[in-house]
């Protein structure tokens, strides 16, 4: 049977073939035929070809098929069942092909899971790849394919792209993490190390991805932002201008929580009252004199005043931005300068502008000073949209005063003719707020109002009515001329809000219109049944409260109306009556509340407020959707208020130096066992773990293999580091440290790296011995290396003599002497090439600035007793377990400090002893071990800042295991 | 970020979508064309719509819309802001940016969107860059492939997505090295039915076309740069140098590219340099109006006034207009009560007007109000802001 089978089966593959050969040779003529028969081909049969021709082994035919595909993904029409024959062309020399193949694959990769999995080894050869973009586009279709199967490949690959040479390929791994962590959210964990590392990153193409991914993924470990605060901070004009949208908003988080607010205390609430925003702002400046001073933190005035050029980006997302970020963290006087910005974003499109005019609407509530002189740019054209005149007309309310009320009543009473009957509506209600908010004008408005009830148009009459209704309930007094002009006019009017508001309005003053009012009731008795509902309503209210007042005229016909409602058809009608009934109508079964009934109907009430329906939408972070909506949209975090005290500063400080261990884990795992200890241990851990934990071991086979591959191509990407850092790795240095002094990205290809090698320095006895390694990157010969100008110019150094030539990917190791007169301040020069002049420093640890010296426990003792008081400085520490035995203490002492150390005859104490090299003043170390894990730690020496420096640091590594 | 995208056309058919993360059902639309229902004009519809699940964020050019789906908060500027860069560059790319260009070319509006957005997030959007990576389709082109069987997609990678000047792309050659600068101002007016200006004011833009070899330095400077106090740049200008010194100092991308718009606003007195006479009235009672209109040049330091466009909504009550032009055409449609009449150049000697009556709804009441009338026209050669260029160098 199986024989049977198969052999049926390949028949059919042959018959395939044959067809597919068949149809290459037709297929031209088809094509050129094919528009006259487009009908049936294109749809009868469109997939089977596809298939023939995906499968055929020609470029062309595969390629044309794969466009058709496409378009086919385009419409939005399903071609999941070509999945196989697509998947086989993954691998395809031709990189249009390849592209289309992964549009595909990415579409439907969730759907086929387990035919996806086909693919995966060809993304990740691709992912050793020499060339860094072909790196990163395996990168980005692997970590697409939303398959959870594949979590650890992910993770592996993310782990390594995190650390690739090449900032694309890192970038493109932030983008990879937020895919990964919305496929997976348990691997937030070990994403978050991932970020970290990333987060260290100096590549401006890197900042705005990885910050995009710190959002998604934990935007509330803002303790991963202090220590990169300043180089994000100045970075942000570089980064591409997405980035900087998404960096902008995180800092302005970060700042709300890390430092003191720069607004005096009230100060929000002074804005609206003041006259005019500059009188106001003097005087906050006088008081604030006055008053305990407020010192701005230099890193919130960074913030500030790196991002105010940004205000001149052609992208309207960054300026918008920038301006919340002043809105929210600016001290009130700078905010003023966003305005123009803000203004000139008016002039863009009209979604932009709709945006925009949301946000000046809510901040002119708060600032009307910012934008009053811009007043004249809200003005509406005739050629808006109707949601853009609303928004500026709520601006041109927001921004009413006594002195300018007349010029924009003068406005709105153009705007009221407008043919756009909604926005005439709109400014009949900004009218009715201009006239609540100033008193001066509201007798103006609301002659204007009443002049507006006889307009013929009836949306225009009734919300006349509804704000003219508003206005006198906040101001009932003499207004029944205007009462009984509108109930002239009820008959006219059809609006049904309007007649019921008019009727409210009859009821609520019928006292003040005696004759009038019972009138108007006779009037709705009549056409009661053919009233709206509201307008029903109404009338029952009305009939109610004329009959408290007015019985005597009024009686019967209540009585008339109350039965009407009673056999209504509306059940709210009915409900009404029967309530008003037994509240008004004494009878034997009415209870206490009868007596009460005038003064429920009757009661005061309060005024309606009319406000902007911007008021409170302040609550959002300006510029967000949350705040477009006015509803909290998802993921939306919060800004929290200014804290009381600022949190500790120095978290921002960063040493200047960063060891050249940025990318070190890819350079291989030779290195990473040595030195890379301490730094990434957990991190290997981790991933042993995972290795273990997949047993599919495909990844794990594969990473492993793998590894020769990877560092072959990087010894192509990266030519000279690599050798470089097996030197390192060499035991000869001992414990030594190797430090950056010039990269080959910055260098155009020329690197350095510097060590201290602790031996005295040959040239003088007063300086520090410098090792520098330079290596050439580039692919062609560097001419002439030296050393030029070097700052503070007093600085002492004796320079290497000049290289005259440096080969391409050779490297040279050269010495140099450098004194530091006993301090940690950095020793600044240039390190020149022919063509070139690159700035470099070097820092030294203070532990570089001694030489051991032997000496006896006794002279050590000795020496110790003339340090005493202000010479000694002591702090009790807590070492790592793995610290406690003699030999490991010596160890993280001599990696820290180049000093000596003294035999001793107590087995908890430990002694070292060294001197410095510029002065040759004495420093003694002593460490006496208490319980466990506690230490005393003690050094004595006249250099107190130095003893300090390293305190420091041998506490911190001690501290380490 | 940006979930997914669907394009929609006029009347109201998605013909284009491209998802970025798990396919969003085109089911999420429906929402979109029920405020597109509500909105009385295609330019009503909201951009932002919330729905259950997601938010809809929208742009509306050459009549299609282009409709964002986001699924968590972002700014929404952010999401317009790209939208409006994918136009540009459909329109870079196609000449136009209607239906049936990206139709026909949907395989590279497709490579084009994969190549601009990562996981909803914009990884290239500068035009330089995406030149690089997909060739913009032209005739030729499209003939040597077919023929050859080569393809659009780039072979080299894109190696300014890299350098510190993104925008520009390595190893520019040009036999003739040329640079144009147009400066282009639109002034920005509304003035009443007096004549009198209340409010105006100037948007300008500088728009240059490089073509310079190698990786050259230019810096431009004015001859009165306090006039530009509110600009934004293009990337590639030095922040630093123009505030210190007023000097615009870039290495400029190849080719066309918007180098600075500048806004000088309504605080400085601008002149209008057309008039409008007019005298539209309409008699109670009768079904007839009058319709009478002179354009006149002001102040147009002897430069021609051209391809003047009058357009003017009319009240809804006008059933037809019978108006006689003294030069060129007149159009008036009786659906949309549209008057345009277009004018061409102004002759100063003899002003063109349009004279002529409207026929009014029989029984329907004068209209309250006068229509307002909009003018579009082009004077070459002038600069209304005095803005003026001092130099430039290498």
């Amino acid at each position: 049977m199986r024989n049977m089978s198969t052999a049926v089966l390949y028949n059919d593959q042959g018959g395939a073939e044959a067809a597919v050969e068949a149809g290459q040779e037709s297929t031209p003529t088809t094509s050129s035929s094919g528009a006259a028969f487009g009908l049936f081909s294109t749809d009868f049969k469109k997939n089977e070809d596809l298939k023939e021709m995906l499968e055929s082994n020609k470029e062309s035919l595969k390629l044309e098929a794969m466009k058709r595909v496409v378009g086919l993904i385009a419409k939005g029409k399903n071609s999941s069942e070509l999945f196989p024959a697509v998947v086989k062309n993954v691998a395809s020399k031709n990189i249009e092909l390849k592209k289309l193949v992964y549009v595909y694959l990415v579409r439907y990769a969730e759907e086929q899971q387990d035919l996806a999995l086909l693919s995966i080894s060809t993304f990740q050869r691709a992912l050793k790849d020499p060339n860094q973009f072909i790196r990163a586009s395996a990168l980005r279709v692997l970590s697409s394919i939303r398959v959870p199967i594949i979590v650890p490949i992910m993770m592996l690959a993310i782990k390594e792209a995190a650390a690739d040479l090449s900032p694309y390929v890192r970038k493109t791994s932030a983008h990879a993490i937020q895919k990964l962590y919305s496929l997976d959210p348990e691997q937030k964990e070990q994403l978050i190390e991932v970020i970290e590392k990333l987060l260290k990153d100096k590549s401006t193409l890197v900042a705005g991805s990885v910050v995009m991914a710190f959002e998604e993924v934990c935007p509330d470990r803002i303790d991963l932002i202090h220590k990169n605060y300043r180089k994000l901070c100045n970075l942000l004009v570089d980064v591409e201008e997405w980035g900087q949208v998404v960096i902008i908003s995180m800092l302005t988080r970060y700042a709300r929580t890390q430092f003191t607010s720069p607004w005096k205390e009230g100060a929000i609430f002074d804005e609206n009252n003041d006259k005019t925003f500059y009188e106001s702002d003097s005087e906050e400046k006088k008081e604030q004199t006055e008053a305990k001073p407020y010192i701005m933190d230099p890193d919130h005035r960074l913030l500030l005043r790196n991002t105010k050029p940004l205000l001149q980006s052609r992208n309207t997302a960054v300026v918008m931005s920038v301006a919340q970020l002043y809105w929210h963290l600016a001290p009130k006087h700078e905010v003023n300068i966003v305005t123009k910005s803000l203004v000139r974003l008016l002039r863009s499109h009209r979604e932009v502008q709709y945006i925009v005019l949301q946000n000046i609407a809510t901040m002119s509530i708060q600032r009307k000073g910012m934008f009053e002189p811009y007043m004249k740019s809200f003005y509406v054209r005739s050629t808006d949209a109707t949601h853009i005149k609303t928004l500026k007309l709520e601006i041109l309310t927001n921004l009413a005063n006594e002195a300018n009320i007349s010029t924009i009543l003068r406005e709105f009473q153009t705007y009221v003719k407008s043919q756009d009957k909604a926005f005439a509506a709109a400014t009949i209600q900004a009218i009715g707020r201009c006239a609540t908010n100033i008193s001066e004008v509201t007798d103006t408005c609301l002659n204007g109002l009443v002049l507006l009830l006889s307009n013929r148009d009836e949306t225009v009459v009734a919300e006349s009515v509804v704000v003219i209704k508003k206005l006198l309930q906040t101001q009932p007094t003499q207004h029944s001329e205007i009462i009984k002009h509108m109930a002239k006019l009820f008959d006219n009017i059809t609006v049904p809000m309007a007649r019921a508001s008019i009727l409210w309005l009859m009821g609520e003053y019928c006292e003040r219109v005696p004759k009038i009012a019972p009138d108007v009731l006779r009037k709705m008795a009549k056409t009661f049944t053919a009233e709206e509902d509201i307008v029903k309503l109404q009338t029952v209210n009305l009939a109610a409260k004329l009959y408290l007042t007015n019985s005597k005229q009024t009686k019967l016909l209540t009585q008339y109306i109350l039965n009407l409602g009673k056999y209504d058809q509306n059940y709210d009608i009915r409900d009404r009556t029967r309530f008003i009934r037994q509240l008004i109508v004494p009878n034997e079964k009415s209870g206490a509340l009868n007596k009460y009934a005038r003064r429920i109907l009757l009661a005061p009430k309060p005024a309606p407020v009319l406000e902007s329906a911007f008021k409170d939408r302040d609550r959002f972070q300006l510029g967000t959707l949350s705040h477009s909506l006015n509803v909290k949209a998802a993921g939306y975090q919060e800004l929290s208020d200014w804290p009381a005290v600022a949190p500790d500063q120095s978290v921002r400080n960063v040493e200047v130096i960063e060891p050249v261990k940025e990318w070190a884990p890819l350079v291989g795992k030779t290195k990473k066992s040595k030195s890379e200890d301490k730094f990434y241990s957990d991190d290997e851990d981790e991933k042993e773990e995972e290795g273990s934990e997949s047993s599919g071991s495909e990844d794990s086979s594969s990473s492993s293999s793998s590894d020769e591959g990877l560092f072959l191509s990087l010894f192509r990407d990266c030519g000279g580091l690599f050798r470089v850092s097996l030197q390192v790795t060499t035991p000869s240095f001992g414990p030594v440290k190797t430090y950056e002094l010039l990269h080959h990205m910055t260098g155009k290809g020329l690197s350095a790296k510097y060590h201290f090698p602790r031996q005295p320095c040959l040239y003088q006895p007063s300086m520090v011995a410098v090792q520098v390694i330079l290596t050439n990157s580039s692919d062609h010969s560097l001419e002439e290396i030296h050393i030029g100008d070097r700052s503070p110019a007093s600085l002492n150094i004796h320079c290497f003599n000049t290289i005259e030539r440096l080969e391409p990917e050779a490297s040279v190791t050269v010495s140099m002497g450098i004194d530091f007169s006993d301090s940690t301040q950095a020793a600044n020069f240039q390190l020149c090439t022919k063509e070139d002049q690159f700035s470099v420093s070097i820092q030294p640890a203070v532990g570089e600035l001694l030489m051991p010296s032997t000496m006896t426990e006794e002279d050590f003792s000795k020496e110790q007793g003339k340090l005493l008081g202000m010479n000694e400085t002591s702090a009790t520490i807590t070492m790592a377990t793995a610290n406690t035995s003699s030999q490991a203490i010596g160890k993280q002492v001599l990696s820290v400090a180049n000093v000596g150390v003294v035999s001793s005859s107590q087995n908890n104490v430990h002694r070292f002893a060294g001197r410095t090299v510029s002065s040759g003043a004495v420093v003694l170390v002593s460490l006496e071990q208490k319980e466990s894990c506690a230490a005393l730690l003690t050094i004595n020496t006249e250099k107190s800042v130095m003893a300090s420096m390293l305190l420091r640091d041998l506490k911190q590594a001690l501290a380490q295991a | 970020m940006i979930h997914s995208l669907f394009l929609v056309n006029a009347s109201g058919d998605i013909f284009l979508e491209k998802h970025w993360k798990s396919v969003v059902s085109r089911s999420v639309c429906d929402y979109f064309f029920e405020a597109q229902e509500r909105a009385t004009e295609p330019e009503n519809v909201p951009p932002v719509i919330p729905t259950p699940h997601h938010y809809l964020i929208s742009v509306l050019r050459h009549r299609i819309y282009f409709v964002a789906v986001i699924q968590s908060e972002v700014p929404p500027l952010f999401v317009i802001e790209f939208l409006h860069r994918v136009v540009d560059t459909f329109q870079d790319y196609f000449g136009v940016c209607t239906e049936a260009a990206i139709k026909d070319n949907v395989v590279v509006v497709y490579e084009l969107l994969e190549e601009m957005l990562d996981n909803g997030f914009p990884l290239a959007t500068e035009s330089n860059i995406l030149k690089e990576l997909i060739k913009p389709p032209t005739i030729l082109r499209t003939m040597v492939n077919t023929i050859t069987g080569s393809t659009n997609v780039g072979e080299q990678l894109p190696t300014g997505q890299l350098s510190v000047v993104p925008w520009r792309r390595t190893g520019v050659k040009y036999t003739n090295n040329e640079a144009y600068f147009d400066v282009v101002e639109e002034i920005d007016a509304i003035i009443d039915k007096s004549g009198s200006t209340i409010t105006a004011e100037i948007q300008g833009v500088i728009d240059a076309c490089v073509k310079l070899t190698g990786m050259p330095d230019l810096t431009l400077s004015f001859m009165n740069p306090r006039l530009l106090d509110d600009v934004s740049f293009h990337p590639c200008v030095r922040f630093k140098r123009w505030e210190a010194e007023r000097i615009l100092s870039f290495i400029p991308p190849d080719g066309n590219f918007r180098l600075l718009s500048y806004h000088v606003s309504s605080q400085n007195l601008v002149a209008i340099p057309v008039y409008v006479k007019h005298n539209i009235t309409f008699r109670e009672g009768s079904s007839q109006g009058r319709f009478d209109l002179t354009l006149g040049p002001k102040q147009t330091m002897g430069k021609a006034v051209e391809s003047v466009l009058v357009s003017s909504q009319l009240p809804r009550g006008v059933l037809n207009a019978n108006l006689n032009p003294s030069q060129g055409t007149y159009t008036f449609d009786p659906v949309t009560k549209m008057l345009s009449w277009d004018v061409g150049k102004i002759n100063p000697q003899k002003l063109p007007s349009l004279k002529g009556t409207m026929s009014l709804q029989a029984g329907a009441s004068k209209p309250d109000e006068n229509p307002s009338i909009n003018i579009q026209f082009k004077i070459q050669q002038m600069a209304i802001s005095g803005c003026t260029q001092a130099g430039q160098t290498l």
